[in-house]
């Protein structure tokens, strides 16, 4: 309450007494999610080398030089790691920087986590919500007073979110950091944020807005090239809120999301869009790799390798973005390419090659290697004429002689890599063995303790253990070759979970493979063809359609069709076999009709159809007998097919029928047509008027339509002759 | 007393996250923090000098290792150093003249080990007087210091004699130096400011690159005292401070013309005068500025347009540029040269072989050699290139060269 009672006595006080509290922020030093797995069992995400940094400093140096004063840091997952490693660094000693931590052990979400910080009390005032993944380089003056004025006017004005421009194609739906599209609809004017989806379902095609959001605002722009930045201007509010809404979770898709769909509270989030400044935060892999090669070209600016930001390793920028540090060992037929980073220590052998790609401390990487677009963390040894493709290789690893990493491989801590071993694409390879059942608190960054970790103990030892583990496992149960790493080699291949298998590409550091890109291209093409067809055959009327046991909504329009034509052919045919009064008929064809959402034109048509297909199964010998059978079924029915041919336009759709009829389905009556047509105006069925309409839009056809038009050409030359004989006979009796 | 060793990190820290930039920032800061180490640290009661000297060694290590690219913090250092050699070196002489005088007038006079090798290290070192010195000093000195110490003989003794009081004296001397020199970082503008009118003519037409507080002061200075001219100023892509500065000089009734970097060219055969500050003056005669400088550098030689540096003194650095502890440039963010909005998708990683396709460089400095330069208008007056060599020589001692940086741990 406390919290709350300062945030409401503040708008009290004058503007001088507001500036006097300091600038807080909220670092969470766990991501509550298994995305870094197998890496994030032995070390929490926030501690993972980011161009050789750990993460957190890239957190905390924005911080500090962005003028936030204290910083809370909460430390869930591997908590004493967090902590022991701030200790050790510069960050507790800073002048005019405080660095405080809160340890939790039971925390599995962010909402956990600002639940625990609202009851410690410990924030005064407006504070930064962030993540310990994030890189950034924004100033906060600026948001940081629009936040503040928007409050002071609009007490519900509670948050304000970072946003940040980031075009991407729209073939994959994914951001270029590995996330999912994200959907944002914005007011233009008072930057409020009105709709936010990042789950969107793509297989709809659409994204669904509620109609009120339209009514309510005169404009809204949405977008969906815009990146969140995952850095969050609070109010002290938020933490109540959360504490008030004990199952908000996640910070977007409950809490965020929770604000826009509850209009009760009233309580408003808006947005700040940095257009010069860099913020991106880690998510996956992909956005690892994405953010460490916007960090090499230098967009994190002063957040740079060569820039002592943190630390004290000296690193030199030398030509064509290339970052050495002063003392690597490097032979003189080695290539290190372009964008490529080198820690301290680093010894390279002859001929070896290495682009894209950053190499930590004190790493052995021996002859003929070639090392493409990997991240490299510290104490790695790669033997000689290895081939590193788009990797994570992380510390203390050894990729013995000749081994092979495809592209997205990751080799969590400590992982041998047999000799000539390949280790296959998108494979994980972690010491221990892959959870086998899914936690039920999967959120979670660290194992579970029961499932046998494995201590910082020597290299031998782990060999050892890990060993007898295996050698256990393999006499239990067969396991296959999962703990197959090549001779020599220790560790497991995590089999990919089931469901996110197809995903491996998406969040992988390694390019999409062409295949999956064109196959992603592929789909889109084809949603959008479905997209177009939808459009265009949806029904003219705005009626809704019936529930009907027959037809389901997302049915294709043609298939409605045939259907409701076999139905109709059903009918007439009950009818006929067990001589039902046309009447019932009249009625069976309407409850069709309106069951299928069909209008009179299409019972016209159907019902013509049934006609012609039973004259059609009479037995005949010739065409003559089918001509007769046809006007016997006709005259029979002809009080029925009168009551759907009120209509011209019906009448001409029975012709069109009839046509489709003698082409394809029964050859029979295409040279019966003009007899039929001519029988069908002689029981009054067709009018003259509907043979003439039908002429007339034949004459721009093709010549291969007008086949049964030259037909019949001699019974339209009578039709249009007689009215005119009529017209000069009225004329002659005036 | 403020923590000492807090002062010295949070400089470390600031000039490390590039929060204080430009040369007059670091220059002042640097100076200030040192006046704080020499007036705050502990000395021995023996060599005292050799001791301070160390120790702000020590800290300017430490300083110029934060943010190498800041060349007027390492100057700054040596100024110092070089302050605190000079008070020794006039002690020592002083001492020494004492020392012959006591030895011609008192025979119980017993010398101090100690005073006997200051005063042997004081002879060596006074073979080789700077310009600066002897120019401000010789002529006079002789007399002065004869008669002064005939006259307060038993004071002058007295004062020798005792360690604290002389420690005292060296330190108030050594800082009341190190004030000076903040007072010269401080003012310098001024000071150059003055020889405006003896540099610009009427109706000549000046240019100039970039925002240079200097350069401002200067042109103002040449307005106030009724100059007339006309003013051209390049915008100084991609910091574009050639737009400040017009804003400014606009403000103070200058009629200012704002053209393009690459309308420089163009524009030169007008020009009467070209007049830029820079970020450091190297030993040799050549000059780093913001980036561009050269081009116009060049553009004014193809004209025999005359290319002025105006600097202050601290910016004068003994390095040369061809030394490879001088990080010459530095590349800053790309996002001034370009949008990452808008360029985004050139940088997706997602496609093809993960490289990115699109790179750009975003150099902050210039270098511009001597030949190029015509003249340094400095607080001390105007200078050929090739006389920075003997500037340097009066301004630094040899020995602070090369700061010795301790190696990273």
């Amino acid at each position: 309450m406390g919290a709350q009672k300062k945030g409401a006595t503040r708008f009290s006080e004058d503007p001088e007494e507001l500036a006097r509290v300091p600038l807080q922020a909220i670092l969470l030093a766990d991501s509550f999610t298994t995305k870094f797995r197998p890496i994030t069992l032995d070390r929490p995400k926030v501690l993972l080398p980011l161009v050789n940094v750990p993460m957190i400093n890239y957190t905390l140096a924005w911080l500090e030089s962005a003028g936030v004063e204290e910083v809370i840091v909460f430390c869930c997952a591997h908590s004493k790691q967090v902590i022991n490693y701030l200790e050790s660094s510069e960050w507790f000693s800073h002048p005019n920087f405080s660095v405080m931590t809160i340890e939790s052990h039971n925390s599995i979400s962010a909402g956990d986590a600002l639940r625990l910080i609202y009851e410690r009390n410990v924030i005064q005032g407006d504070f930064v919500l962030i993540s310990g993944d994030t890189v950034s380089n924004m100033s906060l003056t600026q948001v940081l007073k629009e936040h503040k004025e928007r409050k002071k006017k609009d007490s519900n004005a509670i948050m304000t979110m970072i946003i940040k421009r980031s075009k991407s194609s729209s073939i994959i739906q994914q951001s270029r950091l590995g996330t999912d599209e994200l959907f944002m609809a914005i007011d233009p004017n008072t930057k409020q944020l009105l709709y936010y989806e990042d789950k969107a379902d793509h297989s709809k095609g659409a994204i669904c807005l509620d109609k009120l959001l339209l009514t309510d605002n005169p404009s809204i722009s949405l977008h969906n090239d815009k990146q969140d930045c995952y850095i969050d201007i609070c109010s002290p509010e938020v933490l109540s809120l959360f504490t008030d809404n004990f199952d908000y979770q996640h910070l977007r898709r409950h809490f965020v999301k929770g604000l826009l769909v509850d209009d009760i509270m009233g309580y408003k989030v808006f947005t700040h869009e940095i257009h010069s400044n860099y913020a991106a935060r880690i998510d996956n892999f992909r956005s690892y790799g994405s953010i460490s090669k916007d960090i090499i070209q230098r967009w994190t600016y002063p957040f740079v390798p060569d820039v002592k930001f943190f630390g004290n390793s000296a690193i030199k920028l030398e030509r064509q973005g290339m970052y050495r540090a002063s003392d690597v060992v490097q032979s003189r037929s080695a290539e290190v390419g372009s964008f490529t980073v080198i820690g301290n220590g680093t010894r390279i052998g002859n001929n070896t090659k290495i682009s894209n790609s950053v190499v930590g401390e004190g790493c052995t990487i021996g002859s003929n290697v070639s090392i493409e677009g990997s991240y490299i963390w510290d104490n790695v040894i790669i033997e000689d004429g290895c081939k590193l493709m788009h990797s994570i290789v992380c510390d203390g690893v050894v990729i013995k002689s000749g081994a092979v990493l495809d592209p997205g491989v990751v080799l969590s801590f400590k992982v041998i890599i047999g000799q000539q071993f390949v280790v296959p694409s998108y494979s994980k390879v972690s010491l221990f063995q892959q959870p086998t059942k899914q936690d039920s608190d999967e959120e979670l960054e660290y194992a579970d303790n029961s499932s046998g970790i494995v201590e910082n103990s020597s290299m031998a030892d782990t060999v050892d253990k890990s060993n007898g583990q295996l050698t256990s496992e393999l006499l239990d149960e067969e396991c296959g070759p999962t703990y197959e790493l090549g001779t020599g080699g220790v560790g497991y291949i995590w089999s990919i979970c089931e469901g996110s298998h197809e995903e491996e590409w998406r969040h992988s550091i390694a390019p999409i493979p062409a295949d999956k890109l064109a196959e992603a291209m592929q789909t889109t093409d084809d949603d959008l063809e479905l997209l177009t067809q939808d459009g265009s055959v949806l029904p003219p009327s705005g009626e809704l359609k019936p529930d009907s046991n027959y037809s389901d909504d997302n049915e294709d329009p043609r298939d409605v069709s045939i259907y409701f034509e076999k139905e109709v052919e059903a009918t007439f045919l009950r009818a006929v076999h067990e001589n039902i009064k046309e009447d019932n008929v009249i009625l069976e064809v309407n409850s069709l009709r309106l069951s299928y959402n069909k209008l009179f034109t299409d019972c016209a048509g159907a019902i013509f159809y049934s006609l012609m297909k039973l004259a059609l199964e009479t037995p005949h010998s010739s065409p003559s007998e089918l001509c007769n059978s046809t006007m016997d079924v006709v005259t029979k029915w002809k009080k029925l097919l009168k009551s759907y041919l009120t209509d011209i336009d019906e009448q001409i759709e029975v012709i069109q029928k009839f046509e489709e009829i003698c082409l394809e389905s029964a050859k029979e009556f295409s040279p019966l047509f003009s007899k039929i047509l001519f029988h069908l105006y002689d029981k009054d069925l067709i009018q003259e008027d509907a043979i003439l309409k039908w002429d007339d839009e034949k004459k721009n056809a093709d010549e291969a339509d007008k086949v049964f038009v030259k037909q019949s050409e001699k019974f339209i030359q009578w039709l249009r002759e007689a009215p005119e004989e009529d017209d000069e006979e009225e004329d002659e009796e005036e | 007393m403020v923590d000492l060793q807090g002062l010295v990190n949070e400089l470390v820290s600031k000039l490390r996250r590039r929060k204080v930039e430009g040369s007059r920032a670091t220059a002042r800061l640097t100076a200030e923090l040192l006046r704080s180490v020499i007036s705050q640290s502990k000395l021995p009661a023996t060599n005292q000098p050799a001791a301070l000297i160390d120790a702000v060694r020590d800290v300017g290590g430490k300083l110029i290792a934060a943010n190498p690219i800041e060349l007027a913090v390492g100057n700054i250092v040596r100024r110092v150093l070089h302050i605190i050699r000079e008070e020794d070196h006039s002690n020592a002489r002083d001492a020494v003249e004492g020392f012959r005088l006591s030895v011609g007038g008192d025979n119980d006079y017993i010398v101090e080990q100690d005073h006997l090798n200051l005063s042997v290290a004081a002879q060596s070192s006074l073979c080789r007087p700077s310009l600066h010195s002897l120019l401000e000093r010789s002529p006079n000195s002789a007399t002065t210091y004869f008669t002064a110490t005939s006259e307060d003989d038993s004071e002058e003794k007295r004062k020798s004699l005792d360690p604290i009081a002389r420690s005292l004296e060296f330190r108030r001397k050594v800082i009341s130096a190190v004030n000076d020199l903040i007072e010269d970082i401080n003012t310098c503008h001024l000071v150059i400011a003055e020889l405006a009118v003896e540099h610009i003519h009427p109706n000549e037409v000046i240019l100039t690159f970039g925002h240079s507080r200097t350069v401002k002061e200067f042109l103002c200075a040449a307005r106030e005292k009724k100059r007339s001219f006309g003013l051209f100023v390049a915008e100084g892509a991609p910091k574009y401070q050639g737009h400040l500065l017009a804003k400014e000089l606009a403000a103070r009734g200058l009629q200012t013309t704002v053209i393009t970097d690459s309308a420089v060219f163009a524009m030169i055969s007008r020009v009467n005068m070209v007049i830029v500050g820079v970020h450091a003056v190297m030993a040799n005669g050549g000059v780093i500025g913001p980036v561009g400088l050269n081009m116009v550098a060049l553009a004014a030689q193809k004209h025999a347009v005359p290319f002025v540096v105006v600097t202050g003194t601290h910016k004068l650095c003994p390095l040369y540029p061809n030394n490879p502890e001088v990080s010459l440039n530095e590349m800053r963010s790309p996002s001034e040269v370009l949008s990452f909005e808008e360029f985004s998708d050139c940088m997706d990683y997602r496609i093809g072989t993960g490289a990115p396709q699109l790179h750009v460089v975003n150099p902050a400095f210039d270098y511009v050699p001597p030949e190029l330069v015509s003249l340094f208008i400095t607080d001390i007056g105007g200078y050929y290139p090739s006389y920075m060599y003997r500037l340097i020589a009066d301004y630094y001692s040899s020995d602070d060269v090369v700061i010795q940086q301790k190696p990273a741990s």
